[in-house]
């Protein structure tokens, strides 16, 4: 009796085993963020690993030196701009590439690379905890994280704006928000502005944004509010239900997140940003353009 | 340590998110608790099964699973706009009402079964029976328990923090935003709850000692 | 067969009752079929939706994703079960100044939330230095909470245990520690049991409360994959598959509470003082028996339950 039931539970076990081999292993096709397997090969031309770099004075290059493997902080549920597909497993995105980017100028290449995916709410302690060695996740520069981390960069710059339904007439910028409800992310500048500069709105914030366009699609929200770079990524993959309205309504100046101490890696960075006009326009290409983002890369500010 | 003095409106909110997580979730809880537990005493099968079977299954999953459905699966399902805070009383009364009926039916089962034959033997009403036999006797055995649900209860209005409900839980994020040191917050919190909570257990001891009888 | 609340049914009563029960059949089938119609109406049920489960990767980042879930539960359980012992012998211990204070930590412990803890762990602590992952900060928030829940536990069973145990083992020329490590905490052990592992499930399903602080666990994952557009927004699909998963793993750690209980009950060395189905019930409430009063009235139920078989 027992027997055969531990026989009928492996059958089951096998059975179900075998279905799962008669699944996709591929991408989903059709998929809008575009397959980028013909593209993956283009990347090694823009830039190449660089070979036997030395960096004095950087307790972050030495930790990464030591461990022999670069650990970056991204975001997973942005497309465009740092984005895991979970059907692949491939990472695709503007951050993406730039961390990248920044890994082989320090001679590490994608093998040598560890992604975590960090929310806005916890990247200064994630940074500060020594969980990554530098973060490149849509992160603004702003004073009060310039307390706790360091900046490279920036390397991009974006505004706050607004994402609504796509048959939604009454918003068309910051002004129509009283008495609506604005949906962000935990921690981001953008739902701290929205709560110092119009009060009349209410908000809402979850962990993520992708939780917030959830909100919006089912209608518990009226708009989210982020960066437009951000939310122009979710409007091009459901164009039909989603769209961007208004002009942006601050500067938002994306840099890399570093530790506080760390000025020599700060400054090989920016030197890379500086020098790399080329690759940071073939990047943004490949990433934003086909979306209808504009933008031309900005200065990198000074170390302090 | 002043950040009770400089934001007395956060806190002020926090509490009473907190606080009408707690009654409300509680009202609903007591109400579908006594109901799903009558039906799980109760002498016809269906009511039995079907008592068993939410009962069971709800026990079975995470409070954080049933507020995520609540959050984002239910304003899927239905039309229009639901506020958070309505959708957190909900799954908390929802998945309290579990452990509430648990404890009536076990309260009432140790009510010994002559007593109510012999009330009944007397020609009481159902009614009578009920508030002049059982339920003094099983209230001995229910209370205590019950104020243990509702220890639990309190404490688990947390997880509404997760799920966009203004409450104690998520005040920490409030405060970081304002810059303001998040392990003080965080103490502040715990305070807060460790005295709420002996407050409830220092209820349930009185009580507890009020009924007890040697056995 | 009566019951407290319901006499044996006359003619009137059956009719009613058999009434009752058609009103209750539809009623649950009016709900169940108002939710399947939302679920319909709202397209749950397209291929598109479940279209994210066709992949392997999916399946497997599931699968990883509770093995996350287990990961943390095992070690938190085992911890929970350390610490509770530690406390269980601290606060029954003549001493004062070790019984006070014991007794001070563990009623703290038991009134802070689990989530109040990892969120302590997690964003507190790196304020004054120390760094704290968040595995480590679920898994310890985890075996601080149910570690004082267990110690009260088991002190309860120590305490339900007939006061003659404890002389007896004082008779025969046993020390203190003897006497306890002997004689009464196996007893109250196997009394305790069912009570124990019906707060191992509690910690099973606390490891949820690890999405909050972004542990990747199970409902972490399954939100991440529902918010995912290209896949359709599989926010129902995967938040099904991920219940499906938690209570399989609950009732399986409940089923092994039954097994033990069972096999407990018809040991010789336990007799009636088992928990019984009843043992569970209350201890499933989050606070398991706290008093002497809640584990007889256990007890008490479970003589009832053993009468009244159709009452499950």
């Amino acid at each position: 009796m027992r027997k055969s039931r531990i026989i009928a539970g492996l059958g089951l076990t096998a059975a179900a085993l075998l279905a799962l081999t008669a699944c996709n292993s591929g991408s989903p096709t059709g998929s809008p963020t575009g397959d980028a397997t013909g593209e993956g090969e283009a990347e090694e031309t823009w830039f190449t690993v660089a070979e036997d770099v030395t960096l004095e004075g950087s307790p972050t290059f030495d930790a990464i030196t030591e461990r022999g493997t670069v650990k970056i902080g991204v975001k997973e549920d942005q497309p465009g701009l740092g984005y895991l597909d979970p059907t692949t497993g491939e990472r695709t995105g503007f951050d993406i590439d730039v961390a990248r980017w920044i890994a082989a100028s320090l001679g590490y290449d994608e093998d040598q690379i560890e992604y975590t995916a960090i929310p806005s709410a916890n990247r200064e302690q994630a940074i500060v905890n020594g969980d990554v060695d530098y973060y490149v996740g849509t992160y603004s520069i702003n004073d009060k994280r310039k307390e706790q981390i360091a900046f490279a960069g920036p390397y991009f710059i974006t505004g706050q704006g607004l994402l609504v339904a796509a048959d939604n007439e009454d918003i068309a910028g910051p002004e129509d928000l009283a008495g609506k409800n604005v949906c962000s992310a935990t921690g981001s500048t953008s739902i701290q502005r929205i709560k110092d500069e119009y009060p009349e709105a209410t908000t809402t914030e979850f962990a993520g944004y992708s939780e917030c366009v959830e909100q919006l699609k089912n209608g518990q929200v009226d708009a989210v509010t982020t960066d437009e770079s951000i939310l122009i990524g979710y409007a091009a993959q459901d164009p039909d239900n989603l769209k961007v309205v208004g002009d942006v309504f601050s500067e938002e100046r994306y840099g890399v997140g570093l530790a506080k101490d760390d000025a020599a890696l700060q400054e090989y960075i920016n030197t890379m940003f500086t020098d790399g006009g080329d690759i940071w326009q073939a990047i943004f290409d490949k990433n934003l353009g086909p979306a209808g983002v504009e933008g031309e890369q900005p200065d990198v500010d000074p170390v302090m | 340590m002043n950040q009770l003095t400089e934001y007395p409106g956060v806190w002020a909110q926090a509490l009473l998110g907190t606080l009408i997580l707690f009654f409300a979730g509680g009202a609903i809880a007591l109400v579908l608790g006594i109901i799903v537990g009558a039906m799980r005493v109760s002498p016809i099968p269906v009511a039995r099964a079907v008592g068993a079977v939410y009962v069971n299954w709800i026990r079975n999953t995470p409070l954080t699973l049933v507020m995520f459905f609540f959050a984002f699966c239910v304003p899927l399902l239905m039309p229009g706009r639901a506020d958070w805070l309505v959708l957190a009383i909900w799954a908390l009364g929802i998945y309290t009402a579990t452990y509430v009926a648990e404890t009536i039916r076990s309260g009432i089962n140790t009510v010994p079964v002559g007593q109510a034959e012999a009330a009944r033997a007397l020609g009481l009403t159902f009614g009578q029976v009920m508030t002049l036999v059982v339920m003094p006797q099983a209230a001995r055995s229910v209370i205590p328990p019950m104020m243990s649900v509702f220890i639990a209860l309190l404490k688990n209005t947390t997880v509404a923090a997760g799920f966009s409900v203004v409450n104690l839980g998520n005040i920490r994020a409030e405060m970081s935003e304002n810059g303001e040191n998040q392990l003080v917050t965080i103490l502040w919190v715990m305070a807060a709850f460790v005295l709420m909570v002996f407050l409830l257990a220092w209820l349930q001891r009185m009580l507890e000692n009020k009924w007890r009888i040697a056995r | 067969m009566t019951s407290v609340l319901y006499d044996v049914p006359g003619p009137r009563a059956i009719l009613r009752n058999r009434i009752l029960g058609v009103v209750t059949v539809v009623v649950v089938l009016a709900l169940v079929g108002f939710v399947m119609y939302r679920f319909w109406v709202t397209g749950q049920f397209t291929a598109e939706k479940w279209y994210a489960f066709t992949f392997t990767r999916i399946w497997e980042q599931f699968g990883l994703a509770t093995l996350r879930t287990l990961a943390a539960f095992g070690v938190a359980a085992v911890g929970a079960l350390v610490l509770g012992f530690v406390l269980a012998i601290g606060r029954l211990s003549d001493h004062a100044w070790v019984r006070t204070p014991v007794m001070g930590v563990t009623e703290v412990f038991r009134a802070i939330p689990v989530l109040v803890l990892m969120i302590l762990l997690y964003y507190g602590l790196p304020v004054i230095g120390i760094k704290m992952t968040s595995y480590w900060a679920v898994v310890i928030a985890l075996v601080v909470y149910n570690g004082a829940v267990l110690a009260e536990v088991v002190r309860a069973g120590v305490e339900s245990l007939p006061r003659g145990q404890r002389e007896a083992g004082f008779a025969i020329g046993l020390r203190k520690s003897g006497v306890m490590r002997l004689i009464l905490l196996p007893q109250a052990i196997r009394a305790m049991m069912p009570v124990i592992i019906a707060q191992l499930v509690v910690t099973l399903k606390d490891t949820a409360l690890g999405f909050i602080i972004t542990y990747p666990e199970l409902l972490y994952f399954a939100k991440l994959l529902g918010s995912n557009a290209p896949l359709g927004s599989p926010l129902i699909p995967a938040a099904l598959v991920a219940g499906t998963i938690y209570v399989a793993l609950c009732l399986a750690l409940s089923y092994a509470a039954y097994v033990v209980e069972r096999r407990l009950r018809s040991s010789p060395k336990v007799g009636a003082v088992a928990g019984g189905e009843a043992g569970v019930v209350v201890g499933l409430t989050e606070a398991a028996p706290t008093t002497a009063t809640e584990t007889i009235a256990a007890r008490r139920a479970l003589s009832r339950f053993k009468r009244d078989a159709g009452g499950s």
